[in-house]
């Protein structure tokens, strides 16, 4: 499937809304729009092929349980945000990008570790939990919201990730 | 495996392992085109599994986090990322 299958109505329209409540929440989309727009062209298409929004830079494998973590906004985006002033496809930029007192000239590092690398990690973290709390507390992986109630939020409030980007934190 | 050439001035042996959402990816297109320069290029999002999994070996050897884009000069020089200097230097670009 190529990218042109989606509209540029399409476009527009999740453009506006992620830059609302990227602004709503103390973040901020790319001020190169045409850049921000073709990459949020590719999350469309990510969308109609996976299910998902796929992070337009990166090759996404189709089941989205192996795929969480590079669901848009990224569990690295903020990591990123804070050391390179933009997230990896750098549909979010800092502050200072924003505002033009620094320029992105290249791309960054993906912080992202290799399939295999991932795989072996999952299986050595068993995780920790603390008993004796009236209720767990969830983390947003997305942002680092914390909130202690019976489930996570449908939604994070912060940064709009969806529920399944909760982990038990303690 | 379904490589698309871009005509220009030989420099060498220049492949870009690219995905056709990536902002970045478009950008090193963008930049080779501008330079001139002959080409070839695979949008690895847009083939089917089983020749997936062979570029994805070949971009491996190169780049073992598998990120894209990746820019092989000559079979011995790798750019990982969007960079306009380090791919012009690797490609012997005035």
């Amino acid at each position: 499937m190529s990218s042109t299958d989606i509209s540029a109505e399409e476009v527009d329209r999740l453009y506006e809304r992620l830059n609302k409540e990227a602004e709503e929440g103390g973040y901020h989309l790319n001020p190169d729009v045409e850049f921000a727009k073709d990459l949020i062209r590719g999350i469309l298409t990510n969308e109609k092929r996976y299910g998902y929004w796929g992070c337009p830079c990166r090759l996404a494998c189709g089941r989205k349980e192996e795929d969480l973590d590079i669901i848009c906004p990224c569990d690295y985006r903020d990591t990123d945000l804070s050391e390179h002033g933009m997230c990896y496809c750098a549909l979010y930029v800092s502050e200072a990008v924003e505002k033009g007192e620094k320029e992105l000239t290249g791309s960054i590092p993906e912080r992202r570790r290799p399939a295999k690398e991932r795989k072996k990690a999952k299986s050595e973290h068993p995780r920790k939990s603390v008993s004796s709390l009236p209720l767990p507390v969830w983390r947003c992986k997305v942002c680092g919201y914390l909130c202690a109630r019976e489930e996570p939020p449908e939604v994070c409030p912060v940064c709009k990730a969806k529920k399944e980007r909760f982990e038990r934190f303690m | 495996m379904r490589m698309t050439h871009a005509k220009g001035n030989k420099m060498g042996k220049v492949v870009l392992y690219a995905l056709s959402t990536c902002g970045w990816c478009r950008k090193t297109k963008r930049l080779l085109d501008k330079m001139g320069i002959e080409y070839s290029y695979v949008d690895v999002d847009l083939l089917e599994d089983k020749e997936e999994d062979e570029v994805m070996k070949e971009i491996e050897r190169w780049n073992p986090k598998c990120s894209f884009p990746t820019v092989v000069v000559n079979n011995e020089k790798c750019i990982v990322g969007f960079n306009e200097e380090k791919i012009k230097k690797a490609v012997g670009y005035e």
